[in-house]
């Protein structure tokens, strides 16, 4: 029982936390590559980026927190997604729509977005320094210990505060995605637009327009990403490193451009992700005496270590260009 | 009578290439003016800098006597000023019903608030478009094909679902692209009818791109023909035809292609 427990924790919880971080941030990178039709680089550092701003702000006001009883950090994050808006429509003014307006090919935006990349991680160095931080400045983080209601359960099921607010806000932002792309004015034409550019600017829709809201919600749904992640964990500079594979596995293997199926490619990569790294041994143990020699007295059993995670989306990600090239749901149009 | 577009000393080079080179012509309101010319001519690169596609480099143009230089397409759409592609363009994962469904702007059900606190105002106003759509539809010899995504549908009806996307909302000028490349010789007959029809009945301004000469002929009058990049001559069908330089420019080596 206590294994069925273990089991929990580190797979169905971390899994669903990695998850939910690679959904939102493949969500931002789908919808910029189905409105403007490239791969944008320099997406993961707009979540470190948000991530920062919040760190900013938290220890700029360490008490605001209290009042509302939630984390300090939580607590700045609208004020940090309205900041990575603002980044991300000013990156989109100064870097691209100049491209843009050129009729550049998409793979000059790509380079010129892995340039933003190197520009923002130089940035944020320089300000935030190179080592990890955490960003509970004056406050603690909550776990709670969720006890079973089970003879022989002895280990109960933890869970942290940020992981709590992970979960709600990344259900908030499917729901309120869906809203937006299927009632609304705004999302109506963002579909069109990714479909056929041309046609819906003859059809009367401000396609400039459509730009800048794609940036801010891109931006917003960044910064949310890139802070619970920090929460989750601690904040560094060089996060975007370890999310950029992850994010653009997720988004081709859900289907690029299509939002719902990058959610899926999100949880597929990272359950994929902590069960490779999970040590199954640990569920092998109640059956040691009926297992041969080999397999009970292995300590380890996890497919790939910790520090080689990373190779996970990769493998995930050439599979599925392999078996099913346009993803598990069909992409390219919202 | 007065004049719907004024094109005014127009320039526009591509890189070293002079395509428009000081064009100046205008088309009268309620007219179906056509616009031939030889490949290359320019015709296509005008059409797109009327319809705010392509920026040019020096010149004017009017709609209705207010000044439209360089201003976005969704803005020319708003002013009444529609266009279609000279390869059909569609929102390819919709219907074909939906597609002109998609054309009226401001609909209620497009806000996310009305679409919750206004359901009945909704569906109303959706009924409304639907009602219309079907009618375009019909109109354009669709309705057979009106829940295939349009995406699926053949060339020509691509085509005709583009003249259907005009009819959805209430134009001043449409300009059409090579609206007859693609269409077979059937469909073209009703067409042109529908063409006619709207330019009678709803007061419809066309200015035409076309290649097919029977169809200029039943169709346009005046007629307009460009010759690298400028107005050579302009006047009736039987004019331009008898015109030598025209013939010259124009018909001379191409005569048996476009007769």
């Amino acid at each position: 029982m206590n294994e069925f427990v273990f089991f929990l924790n580190y797979v169905v919880v971390a899994g669903s936390v990695t998850g939910s971080i690679y959904a939102i941030g493949a969500v931002g990178v789908t919808l910029v590559f189905s409105i403007m039709r490239f791969a944008h680089f320099a997406h993961a550092d707009m979540m470190t980026f948000g991530a920062f701003t919040v760190l900013l702000l938290t220890t700029a006001f360490p008490g605001a927190g209290a009042a509302l009883g939630l984390p300090t950090a939580v607590v700045m994050l609208p004020l940090a997604m309205l900041l990575t808006a603002a980044l991300a429509v000013g990156i989109d003014k100064a870097f691209y729509k100049p491209l843009r307006a050129h009729g550049v090919k998409p793979i000059v935006m790509v380079i010129a977005s892995l340039g933003v990349t190197l520009m923002l991680q130089g940035l944020i160095r320089l300000f935030a320094g190179t080592s990890g931080q955490s960003l509970y400045v004056d406050d603690r983080k909550e776990i709670f210990r969720l006890a079973l209601p089970f003879e022989g359960a002895r280990a109960p099921i933890v869970i942290t505060e940020p992981q709590v607010i992970l979960f709600v806000l990344t259900l908030v932002c499917v729901v309120g995605l869906h809203l937006f792309l299927s009632r609304s004015r705004l999302g109506k034409a963002m579909r069109a637009m990714s479909d056929n550019p041309d046609l819906a600017r003859a059809s009367g829709i401000n396609t400039n327009l459509i730009v800048a809201v794609t940036w801010v919600i891109v931006g917003g749904l960044a910064a949310i990403a890139g802070t619970l992640l920090s929460l989750d964990v601690t904040f560094k500079p060089d996060l975007s490193f370890f999310l950029l594979l992850p994010i653009f596995a997720a988004a081709i293997v859900g289907g690029v451009g299509h939002p719902f199926g990058a959610i899926a490619g999100g949880f597929v990569v990272g359950f994929a992700e902590t069960l490779a790294v999970f040590n199954w041994s640990v569920l092998l143990r109640p059956f040691r005496d009926s297992l041969p020699e080999w397999l009970a007295s292995a300590d380890n059993l996890a497919f790939v270590g910790t520090e080689y995670k990373i190779v996970v989306p990769f493998v995930l990600l050439v599979a599925i260009l392999v078996w099913r090239p346009t993803g598990i749901f069909k992409g390219k149009v919202i | 009578m007065a004049s719907m577009i004024d094109v005014r000393h127009v320039n526009k080079a591509f890189g070293g290439l002079k395509v428009i080179n000081d064009c100046s012509l205008s088309v009268e309101a309620g007219s179906i003016t056509g616009l031939i010319g030889p490949n290359g001519a320019g015709k296509s690169t005008l059409f797109n800098i009327i319809a705010g596609a392509l920026p040019l480099d020096s010149g004017q143009v009017l709609l209705e006597g207010e000044e439209i230089t360089n201003r976005p397409a969704n803005e020319l759409f708003h002013k009444g000023l529609l266009r279609t592609f000279q390869i059909a363009h569609e929102f390819s994962h919709l219907t074909a019903l939906e597609n002109l469904m998609m054309v009226p702007p401001a609909q209620a059900g497009e806000n996310l608030f009305n679409a919750w606190l206004k359901p009945g105002r909704v569906r109303h106003e959706e009924e409304e478009v639907r009602r219309r759509a079907l009618e375009v539809i019909d109109f354009i010899g669709l309705r057979h094909v009106r829940n295939e995504l349009a995406g699926n549908l053949s060339g020509g009806q691509k085509k005709l679902l583009e003249l259907g996307r005009t009819m959805m909302t209430d134009a001043r000028v449409v300009l059409l692209d090579e609206i007859a490349a693609g269409v077979n010789r059937t469909l073209l007959g009703d067409l042109v009818e529908n063409i006619e029809r709207l330019n009678r009945e709803m007061g419809y301004t066309f200015l035409v791109i076309e290649h097919d000469m029977d169809m200029i002929a039943r169709l346009c009058d005046p007629v307009i023909v460009l010759a690298q990049g400028s107005v050579m001559v302009e006047g009736t069908i039987e004019e331009i035809q008898n015109n030598p330089e025209v013939i010259e420019a124009y018909f001379g080596a191409t005569h048996d292609a476009t007769a």
